[in-house]
């Protein structure tokens, strides 16, 4: 018999009961909430007289459509100006104080997008199971936990019975060997892999990412290529456990302290895949190959290095990508443009829960350093992802940095990822962005987005076009 | 939750791959803390030219015209013919829920995004994949004739063309069995109340660090 995957092992600790039909209840261990996809969930509670299986189990924070100027954040929640936001931030609020929930509110410092927060309080841990009703909750993956966006229903099913309904999704091993070149970031990694198998490539697949160019990544980088998961399809995106992720998590608020924490690394230590594990299947990319990335289209695949010519709809062969270049190629406007850097660019958003930890801060900072953003851009905004990464990132002058430059210093949450809030761009205007989607509309009406990296997103808001930071950085 | 076992509907053909939910639904929308209301908003950049605000009255909104849905042949759809991937993208069942409150029971493509499929069967709504030659010869049969009605049988496992033709389609025994009697998903669970109880208890002891009560 063949050994485990990672996905086999954390899919078996957790199987509560297998079905007949290969559907299967597994348990669920922590459960992350936010303002926009619970609502409805606490109400079938309410409805049907339910309370939480286990309350210790979850974890709140608005993040979504809270708004990320100091003028409106001042006052919490009674600070949002949209009333709309206003009723979903306080209900959240009120349902947590109701069934008893642990919350980060809008006044606390911990407060944050929750993939930020999540890990950075080690509540997110090795080993474990981890729901959200968010699709990016894949991040949480990069701890070798198995982790997955669902539902709203399946929100109000975890409360209630701390059990997920799944099927068991199939094995995929991604590769990428060898050392990554300067400058080359996880975005760029992740980016490059989208490219590589399609936004449907991971479909009905438990993605775990391996290799040397995986295993040199910080925890950060890590957490940057598991969120993308989703992009490529796969709602689990997995990173084996080793001496990164233990050192991480180590003396985190939530983790394990004294005899529980000699015990928990014991078990972590297992959570790799075995040697002769076999997947279902295997791509395998060269570090040396991936060069800084950028979306030209409207879809994570419409994805290029940044000295390649954008891809022409006349020169596909498949009839649907023809159309869906077609498509894409008129809504962002490219008529006329052969490369990247012929796209003026209107504003740059770094971010999100790709990239809005303190390292994709630290690097961007880097890039602006003593330079300043591009006087043809309108807006160039930073946007921290918890309280915490904000307040260290001000105790390394980074806010300094950044607003010396040109670049807006904002307080953390999800803001022009998605433009739930008063972040985002308007028709037409192009959009260096360091998260993860570039849907028409995605970051606004009309709006048009190009994925990047931060150190990418940062050198562009300096030069008011795309240009590889590689070169970028010598001049 | 509304059964589902037999349909016979308009089908309405969106043909367009990799539809994301940001499509289907677009964020602005999502504010709303209710589950009802969203049908209005389906599809709302590709069904208005304005951008649409939450609470707007939609009637007096300027419309694509040449979009399926606001083609007076597809008017009463009830089931949305698409292409491959749909759904693909965020995780909000705020997708299926503006599919379901617009009038449309089943949605038939070739392949779904994961999230979305499962969300789908949480709302009575049938999601099926169909060979891409079966997704192909529906398209051509709908654009041919007004009017042209599609009918999907869960008992069966069935789609009928308008001309009468029969393809198969899978499903999970379980999602089927709840589909069709309209069960709770949740109530099925609590009866596994002491499988759930005995797991707890046995992953206390092994694994105690995942039950410790979180302070404020």
């Amino acid at each position: 018999m063949s050994g485990k995957t990672l996905y086999d092992k954390l899919w078996d600790s957790h199987l509560v009961q297998q079905r007949d039909d290969g559907s299967a209840l597994i348990y669920i261990d922590l459960q992350l909430l936010h303002e926009v996809t619970s609502p409805q969930a606490f109400e079938g509670l309410r409805i049907a007289g339910r309370k939480p299986w286990r309350v210790s189990s979850s974890l709140a924070t608005p993040d979504h459509n809270v708004p990320t100027t100091k003028k409106e954040r001042i006052s919490g929640v009674d600070g949002i100006e949209d009333p709309v936001s206003k009723i979903q931030v306080t209900t959240l609020d009120d349902n947590c104080n109701e069934f008893g929930i642990t919350e980060f509110n809008m006044k606390d410092i911990r407060q944050g997008i929750v993939h930020v927060v999540g890990p950075e309080q080690g509540a997110t841990l090795p080993g474990m199971t981890v729901v959200c009703g968010d699709s990016h909750t894949s991040t949480h993956g990069a701890f070798g936990a198995l982790a997955h966006g669902i539902g709203t229903s399946e929100v109000e099913h975890v409360l209630a019975t701390q059990c997920l309904v799944q099927k068991k999704s199939r094995n995929m091993l991604v590769r990428v060997d060898g050392e990554l070149s300067p400058w080359v970031s996880a975005k760029d990694v992740v980016l490059a892999i989208i490219g590589a198998i399609g936004t449907a490539g991971g479909t009905g697949y438990a993605i775990e990412f391996g290799g040397t160019g995986i295993q040199s990544l910080s925890m950060e980088g890590r957490m940057t290529v598991c969120n993308m998961a989703i992009e490529a399809g796969a709602r689990v995106g997995l990173i084996a456990v080793d001496d990164t992720t233990i050192n991480y998590v180590e003396g985190r608020p939530y983790a394990p302290k004294g005899a529980h924490w000699d015990m928990a690394v014991e078990a972590w230590k297992e959570l790799v895949s075995d040697q002769d594990a076999q997947f279902d299947e295997v791509v395998v990319l060269k570090s040396e190959d991936i060069k800084p990335q950028v979306t030209w289209g409207t879809s994570p695949e419409m994805v290029i290095a940044i000295d390649e010519a954008i891809p022409r709809s006349e020169d596909q062969t498949d009839p649907v990508k023809k159309e869906g270049y077609a498509r894409a190629w008129k809504y962002m406007g490219l008529e006329g443009k052969t490369m990247l850097a012929d796209i003026t660019l209107d504003r740059v958003f770094i971010g999100s829960c790709t990239n809005s930890r303190i390292e994709d801060l630290r690097i961007a900072a880097q890039v602006v350093k003593g330079r300043k953003v591009a006087s043809t851009l309108k807006q160039a905004i930073v946007v921290p992802g918890s309280g915490l990464v904000k307040a260290q990132a001000e105790k390394e002058g980074l806010d300094v940095i950044f607003e010396a430059a040109g670049l807006e210093w904002r307080e953390p949450g999800c803001s022009m990822c998605l433009a739930m809030n008063a972040d985002k761009l308007g028709n037409g205007e192009h959009c260096a962005s360091t998260s993860n989607r570039n849907f028409e509309g995605r970051q606004g009406f009309g709006g048009r987005t190009h994925l990047v990296s931060p150190a990418m997103a940062a050198a562009a808001a300096i030069a008011g076009h795309f240009v590889d930071v590689n070169e970028f950085v010598k001049h | 939750m509304r059964p589902f076992t037999k349909h016979t509907g308009l089908a309405a053909p969106l043909d367009l791959a990799n539809v994301d939910t940001d499509m289907i639904i677009p964020k602005q929308f999502l504010k709303s803390i209710k589950r009802t209301g969203f049908g209005k908003n389906l599809f709302d950049e590709l069904r208005y030219e304005d951008e649409g605000q939450p609470d707007q009255e939609c009637d007096g909104r300027p419309i694509r015209e040449e979009f399926i849905l606001n083609q007076p042949r597809y008017k009463g759809a009830s089931v949305l013919l698409a292409r491959q991937n749909f759904g693909c993208g965020s995780s909000r069942e705020h997708a299926p829920w503006a599919l379901d409150d617009y009038g449309f029971r089943s949605v038939i493509a070739p392949s779904f995004a994961d999230i979305f499929y499962n969300n789908c069967f949480k709302n009575g709504l049938l999601p099926i994949v169909l060979q891409t030659e079966e997704v192909d010869q529906l398209f051509a049969e709908v654009a041919l004739r007004e009017g042209a009605e599609i009918i999907v049988d869960l008992e069966n496992q069935t789609v009928t063309s308008p001309s009468g033709t029969q393809f198969e389609f899978m499903v999970d025994n379980f999602r089927k069995h709840c589909l069709l009697n309209g069960l709770d998903d949740i109530g099925l669970t609590l009866q596994q109340e002491s499988s759930i109880r005995r797991y707890e208890e046995k992953r206390m002891n092994d694994a105690p660090w995942l039950f410790l009560s979180r302070g404020q």
